[in-house]
């Protein structure tokens, strides 16, 4: 269903548009101005005059968008003055520099969550629950059978996994940005030391992380691993779209995984063809989602991405919340490996 | 349950088969025999009795629960199977689990039976209980050992190479000691695993099959064409007809037992002298008949436990005999296939001399011809059809009769399938490794008024990147939604491969036809060049 007209916020065919700040809130297509919640590619996207968003995410914005684009850098709680608007950014706990942003304006007040999650994790700063009167939330993984772990369990799960094959490598595929650095954060936390390799897009994005203070195992690029050399024990980080590629050639008798919140349904890791997966994602499961609900105090809720349908409903009929689908180009049904974020 | 709970997680968490097999090797050799009797069977597939419906479950879980109904609905949707979304649903209760710890055979002997022959609000506790006491990731195995619907990926040969490289065996005794059934029981896995003795007790067991590979084109064209038995592939079921000291058998391939449903084939047996094992096939045909009649009329007869006399007269069953495994009580498995053969006409020979008036062509031989030229093979083949046959069997005549599919002395040279070009009308998501991507097909041809009408249903014979872009297509021309079902836009042309086809009253269009799969993606043509029922009658009509 589409937002009434009137609201501080409408959808227009470049995406969420608020008039009292001349602002776009993650468009999908070029426009005067972005608001951005974070630098995941279907969040981010290039042509916009300026953008606004998170300091600690500038060196991937500049290395996705283009090293050249105008971008004004904000810090968390800071409040923004836009037009006739108030506008903030708040930790979504989604990766490095991601942001909800609640916008205020003839006494309304929206807050567009982005994608977050609530569970902690050491490579970003933590979800900060946020009071709106209208929520705009992300239902990437809305239904129940999505529950998740600590990541420090699912480290532990993948440390193991790795030493338990000290005669072959162990390739361990994430998404580039956010899901590799976490996990690496983790293993630090668990004590390794040892270098782990990465693949190019993985090592591409390591910068910025490195720069905000990250810690994490040390790492090299695996082009600098020279033909022949024997990758027994080693852990190898690579994305999604790499599995089974030429590229990965050497790995073919390595142990393999995939480290994603779909893979806590076994029909879904099958289909891809992993060994091993581990359900470690960087959205919020359903009862972080209906947490998040609850702490916007909101009395009117719309949900974006995935399963909008099914927490709409969940909303409106059991926990009593004024609730509805928002349709738009939020990537109605996305599952490829190359279309999901984290 | 602990270990075998680990043992599965192993085995669904790697591809490698070397992997697969020692952690195979490492429970056998630790497990206790009732245990490993009881992992034997789930393995291999033999144990797969459904306690408690999936249906049943999901009552359950709600009721534990409290989730609407929908919701369950929505989550099956994207989990693609019963036992795993109640799994993962009572997983969000996050409870503490006892931790108690029972054996495998505990639970499968005891603990499951028990649950199954409770009934009402008393089962309900009783397996919410069960949940409750087991730690989360035991979840889906308790609900798919509840179900009957256990599963994991290792083929029985794998399973049993582990197993007789654990007890020190070697891998065909236990294929063999391991064929017609096995009940776990640890007396009965000691037996399986103890030390081969001479003449074993295997009195009641069928042989295991040896199987054919699919010739490809030019694999043989290097061997002399003489050293081959040609023989047509019937369509029938493969058995083995066995006489022994302990009674008369007839085992199906799948190793089950078909006496009750074929009394005129255990008949038969009867007549066989005592030690004799036939390999050949299950098929109905008329006793003057030069061909067989059709697998829909052997249809007729399987999975009957009492055929009556009018079926049986209707469609009668024969045993095309094409090898001779056992003769006078001894196993001539390693003798060369033409000796064997040989053995085979004579004792053919002497039943129709003896009985051969009451029961006409109830023993068949399976015919043989031989091959001058290897360029006149694909023609021989070609007349597979007029004999209501699926095509060639080419036997090496010196070999030996071995376990299983081993390559190199067995091909099978099938007939090219008919074919006819369909379009798409209707798609439903697929299970397991399916959810949630549209693979189930429906196809439709074109009738005489301009209408497309449903003739196949297809599943397999896209490739992973087409199912994906045909996925993402059919997502977007949706034009109606029936619950899981999507019709859409009749645009997509499809050629579709068959093995036979049928009139049939009970399909819409007024044909069946058998194994449809899709063998191309016709993008290059429009929807309105697609074949029509009259071109699919056309196609009946000229087969025999």
């Amino acid at each position: 269903m589409p937002l009434a007209p009137g609201g501080l916020l409408q959808l227009t065919p470049e995406g969420l548009y608020c008039p009292a700040a001349c602002a776009w809130i993650d468009p999908w297509r070029p426009v005067p101005r972005a608001l951005i919640t974070h630098a995941h590619a279907d969040h981010a996207r290039p042509g916009c005059g300026e953008y606004w968003a998170i300091g600690a995410s500038e060196g991937i914005l500049r290395e996705r968008l283009g090293a050249e684009i105008k971008l004004l850098p904000v810090d968390y709680g800071q409040l923004h003055r836009i037009g006739d608007a108030r506008v903030s950014f708040h930790s979504a706990g989604h990766v490095l520099g991601s942001a909800q942003i609640r916008l205020e304006a003839g006494g309304e007040s929206w807050l567009v969550s982005g994608d977050y999650k609530r569970c902690a994790d050491p490579s970003c700063a933590p979800f900060e629950p946020v009071q709106a009167d209208v929520l705009i939330s992300e239902a990437t993984f809305g239904l129940p059978i999505y529950r998740w772990q600590s990541g420090a369990e699912i480290a532990t799960e993948i440390l193991e996994w790795w030493r338990s094959a000290p005669d072959r490598p162990s390739v361990l595929f994430c998404y580039a940005f956010g899901k590799a650095q976490r996990v690496l954060a983790e293993l630090h936390r668990l004590g390794v030391s040892d270098e782990v390799l990465l693949h190019g897009a993985v090592d591409r994005l390591m910068g910025p992380y490195r720069e905000a203070g990250v810690a994490m195992p040390p790492t090299r690029p695996l082009a600098q691993i020279e033909r022949g050399v024997d990758l027994a024990g080693r852990l190898l980080i690579a994305p999604p779209a790499a599995h089974r590629s030429r590229g990965l050639g050497r790995f073919a008798k390595a142990e393999n995984g995939f480290v994603s919140g779909w893979m806590a349904v076994r029909g879904a890791r099958r289909r891809r063809g992993y060994g091993r997966g581990f359900v470690m994602s960087d959205h919020a499961d359903w009862a972080g989602l209906l947490q998040s609900v609850k702490d916007s105090q909101a009395q009117q809720v719309y949900v974006t991405h995935g399963q909008s349908n099914v927490l709409a409903r969940y909303l409106q009929e059991v926990e009593g919340v004024s609730a509805e689908p928002l349709e738009g180009s939020f990537e109605a049904e996305r599952f490829d490996d190359e279309q999901e974020p984290s | 349950m602990q270990a075998f709970a680990a043992l599965f997680h192993q085995l669904d968490g790697t591809g490698s088969t070397s992997a697969k097999l020692e952690a195979l090797q490492a429970y056998f050799r630790s497990a206790t025999p009732a245990d490993a009797a009881w992992a034997l069977a789930l393995l291999l597939g033999k144990r797969r009795r459904r306690l408690i419906t999936g249906r049943r479950l999901r009552e359950i879980c709600l009721a534990g629960t409290a989730l609407p109904e929908w919701l369950f609905e929505a989550c099956h949707a994207q989990v693609g199977d019963s036992a795993e979304t109640v799994a993962l649903l009572w997983q969000q209760r996050a409870e503490a689990h006892s931790g108690l710890e029972e054996s495998l055979a505990q639970w499968m002997d005891v603990r499951l039976p028990q649950l199954a022959s409770l009934e009402g609000e008393e089962q309900a506790e009783a397996v919410q209980a069960c949940w409750r006491s087991l730690p989360a990731d035991h979840l889906l195995l308790l609900n798919k050992l509840l179900s009957g619907g256990f599963r994991v990926g290792v083929s029985t040969g794998l399973v049993t190479r582990a197993l007789a490289q654990s007890a020190d065996l070697d891998e065909a005794l236990v294929a063999h000691r391991l064929m017609g059934g096995f009940t776990p029981s640890g007396a009965a896995f000691a037996e399986l695993t103890a030390i081969a003795t001479e003449n074993e007790g295997l009195s009641a067991r069928p042989y295991p099959f040896f199987l054919a590979s699919p010739l490809e084109p030019g694999q043989l064209e290097h061997t002399p064409p003489t050293s081959w038995q040609l023989e047509w592939k019937w369509d029938g079921i493969r058995g083995q007809l066995i006489n022994r000291a302990g009674g008369c058998s007839l085992w199906s391939r799948g190793e089950e037992l078909i006496n009750e449903a074929f009394p005129e084939l255990i008949a038969l047996a009867e007549q066989l002298p005592q030690g004799t094992a036939l390999d050949g096939e299950v098929i109905v045909w008329h006793g003057d008949a030069e061909t067989p009649e059709s697998f829909a009329s052997l249809q007729r007869r399987l999975g009957r436990k009492a055929p009556s006399r009018s079926l049986q007269r209707d469609c009668p069953a024969a045993f095309v005999a094409y090898d001779l495994l056992e003769h006078e009580g001894s196993d001539l498995r390693e003798i060369p296939l033409h000796k064997r053969r040989k053995r085979l006409e004579e004792l053919q020979r002497s039943w129709v001399e003896t009985h051969g008036s009451e029961g006409t062509g109830r023993l068949r031989l399976s015919a043989t011809q031989r091959l001058r030229r290897w360029a006149d093979l694909d023609g021989l083949r070609d007349q597979a059809r007029a004999q209501r046959a699926e095509g060639l069997m080419l036997k090496a005549l010196e070999s030996p009769y071995l376990v299983g599919r081993k390559r190199g002395f067995w091909w099978k040279h099938k007939l090219e399938p008919l074919r006819l070009d369909a379009v798409l009308l209707y798609a439903q998501a697929g299970s397991g490794k399916r959810a949630n991507l549209y693979t189930d097909y429906s196809f439709g041809l074109w009738n005489g008024e301009g209408e497309l009408v449903t003739f196949a249903k297809a599943y397999s014979g896209l490739d992973n990147t087409e199912i994906r872009e045909l996925d993402r297509w059919i997502r977007a021309h949706t034009t109606e939604r029936f619950g899981p079902v999507r019709a859409v836009e009749p645009l997509q042309v499809f050629e579709l491969a068959f093995e036979g086809i049928q009139p049939s009253k009970r399909h819409k269009c007024g044909f069946a036809v058998r194994f449809p799969r899709i063998s191309r993606w016709r993008s290059d043509k429009p929807a309105g060049e697609a074949d029509s029922l009259d071109s699919a009658r056309a196609l009946m009509e000229q087969l025999p």
